[in-house]
């Protein structure tokens, strides 16, 4: 297989994260990526409407650095180490198409039946962006982490209230694919 | 110069992103359906290998660079804020197909639908420090 053209395995891709968020820690900081979420609010003067936002967001620049620096990776992934094709499970596919109409698995990497920038002009798929983007961000906030604070940094540090936190990452996930996605697609 | 080494992390996380396919609404989906094992493979082996990590570092009291202590602080206790917040993160993640990771790497890739979701994510952001002193903690 070509390593740098072909997509990467689980077991390539998990020991790379591990190693992020040791680098990471080595430097002192830390692996969270929601936190960026309210540094920016608060830049964007949230503090004015709740105490939550006044905070040292200066002390946080640098967790806003790896975030330009995400976006640059993913400009060069895509533009040069991709032929930006997700492949999935076959049966997941067939049942996409069949149940909700998303036809793209293994044409796109994201579907463009939600992503494609034409369809932004859908009532019903701008708001499942949005809605969805909302729940990210109240629930990461809520939660106090994501995916990269509790379900690696976290639990990687045996911390029980991350275990609770992925817990509900996943009820939250079943309850959405399995029950409300046939309400909200068909 | 510091700074320079935080973009190289974060040009390094975004590529890992994208090419695991982690930014993939297809593979969270994919995912939640138990179609396959690359997702789970990829927080698993994160977690086996970030676990034995966490245990040197403490056993061996392994210093971060300047001899500072390693930024891993107990998380505080409650079941509430976890659970709650952790379902409604997971029915964001599931819906949007993305979390915070994840989205930035994709605006970097071209699929600027995806600022709306960050902008959702910010509004969910303020929304919630409005309105964090009512919900249990």
């Amino acid at each position: 297989m070509n390593l740098l053209y072909d997509p990467w395995p689980w077991y390539v891709a998990g020991p790379l994260i591990a190693l992020t968020m040791f680098v990471l820690l080595f430097i002192g900081k830390k692996f969270g990526m929601s936190s960026n979420l309210r540094t920016m609010c608060s830049i964007g003067g949230a503090g004015k409407y709740s105490d939550f936002f006044k905070f040292d967001w200066k002390s946080q620049r640098w967790n806003l650095v790896v975030v330009i620096g995400a976006i640059i990776g993913g400009f060069i992934a895509s533009q040069f180490m991709s032929n930006n094709k997700v492949i999935i499970n076959p049966d997941v596919a067939q049942q996409l198409t069949t149940d909700y109409g998303i036809e793209s698995a293994g044409e796109a990497y994201l579907p463009t039946e939600l992503f494609a920038t034409e369809n932004l002009s859908d009532p019903f798929v701008l708001a499942v962006l949005i809605i969805g983007g909302f729940l990210v961000g109240f629930g990461a906030r809520y939660a106090g982490g994501c995916t990269s604070g509790h379900a690696i940094s976290g639990l990687s540090n045996l911390q029980l209230p991350s275990l609770i936190a992925v817990i509900g990452f996943f009820i939250g996930g079943l309850v959405m694919i399995h029950l409300l996605f046939p309400l909200i697609f068909s | 110069m510091k700074y320079i080494s935080y973009l190289t992390i974060g040009i390094f996380f975004g590529i890992i992103m994208y090419k695991s396919e982690a930014a993939s609404w297809f593979r969270i989906y994919e995912m939640f359906q138990f179609g396959s094992f690359h997702m789970y493979g990829i927080i698993g082996s994160a977690l086996v290998i970030g676990v034995i990590g966490v245990q040197i570092i403490k056993k061996y009291k392994i210093k971060a660079i300047g001899g500072n202590e390693m930024n891993l602080h107990p998380k505080t206790k409650s079941v509430a804020r976890y659970l709650i917040g952790g379902i409604i993160f997971g029915l964001g993640w599931a819906l949007a197909g993305a979390c915070p990771g994840p989205m930035y790497v994709l605006v970097g890739a071209g699929y600027y639908s995806i600022l709306v979701v960050i902008g959702g994510a910010l509004l969910g952001t303020f929304v919630y420090g409005l309105v964090k002193n009512k919900l249990p903690h």
